[in-house]
């Protein structure tokens, strides 16, 4: 038994992981859609007097406003709700193990490998996530950095506007082929 | 679509976001064991469903999941106004004349 299991440690290192409907793209008149990179996630919930010391650690304060979120070295913290926020990191630091020096109360859940990533980007961009999201997308309600938990088509995703004409949408990993095909046919109708 | 004000999102928002949770103000017995079988299917089972003015719980399911309460007409299908779970039933709604 013993000997199964250190065999199976000592494959595991060859083996490849393979992220959902990884390098995937698709381009039409006006917009890009593409599957982002792999980036590190946590679900963080935590009460009001938490928030100060998981703030130093994440090295990001974290939003208090609704429909907001926060930036800073290639960490991004997003409001979800009153007590609830959805960390991404991009630059490969794992914000898992930097909550885990937190003694405050909180509750982290790594949910790196559960969220698909995918970019919308160009001029047409708000028009092709506008084809299932319901959300006024106009920059007077949805301004740069306005990230909100919303709903695409029949599925759940979170929406950041990351620049004036670029969305990031996450969604599930089960979601993903869903989601992509979705924006990928909207892309298309919203080059017409 | 409606538009529905989220407390808690502080803004509307479509209502394809949101999920109807029933009546609202419906207090859960404390001993729930030691009440008559009466009392248990009016908690349980009895629901007021007027024609008009309804308090209700709703759930901003797919925005920021916060359950809250809504007061809503049910001949017009219109919000009167929306309030945090845990407030007190609004004495006086806005625009009522009376």
């Amino acid at each position: 038994m013993a000997k199964a299991a250190a065999k199976t440690n000592a494959a595991s290192p060859s083996v490849e992981r393979r992220p959902a409907l990884a390098g995937r793209a698709v381009s039409a008149a006006g917009v890009k859609v593409e599957i982002l990179p792999p980036a590190e996630r946590i679900s963080l919930r935590a009460p009001q007097a938490s928030l100060a010391a998981l703030s130093k650690a994440l090295g990001v304060t974290l939003p208090a406003k609704p429909k907001t979120s926060a930036t800073k070295g290639g960490r991004t913290a997003l409001w979800l709700g009153p007590d609830e926020w959805l960390i991404i990191d991009e630059a490969g630091k794992d914000p898992l193990a930097d909550c885990a020096k937190v003694s405050a109360l909180h509750s982290a859940v790594g949910i790196s490998h559960r969220n698909v990533a995918i970019s919308v980007t160009g001029p047409a961009a708000a028009v092709t996530v506008n084809a299932g999201c319901p959300q006024d997308l106009s920059l007077d309600a949805f301004p740069v950095g306005a990230a909100s938990r919303t709903i695409l088509g029949k599925s759940e995703i979170v929406l950041m506007r990351t620049a004036a004409d670029a969305f990031r949408v996450e969604c599930w990993r089960s979601l993903s082929d869903y989601v992509f095909t979705l924006l990928s046919e909207a892309a298309s109708d919203a080059a017409n | 679509m409606l538009l529905i004000r989220c407390p808690y999102c502080e803004e509307e928002r479509p209502e394809l976001e949101f999920r109807n949770a029933g009546e609202a103000h419906i207090a859960r017995s404390a001993n729930i064991a030691a009440e008559s079988d009466d009392d248990f299917e009016k908690f349980f089972f009895i629901r007021a469903n007027p024609k008009g003015v309804i308090y209700e719980r709703w759930r901003h399911i797919h925005g920021c999941a916060r359950f809250f309460n809504a007061v809503r007409d049910t001949v017009t299908d219109k919000f009167v106004m929306t309030y945090k779970a845990g407030e007190p039933k609004p004495e006086k709604l806005p625009g009522a004349s009376k």
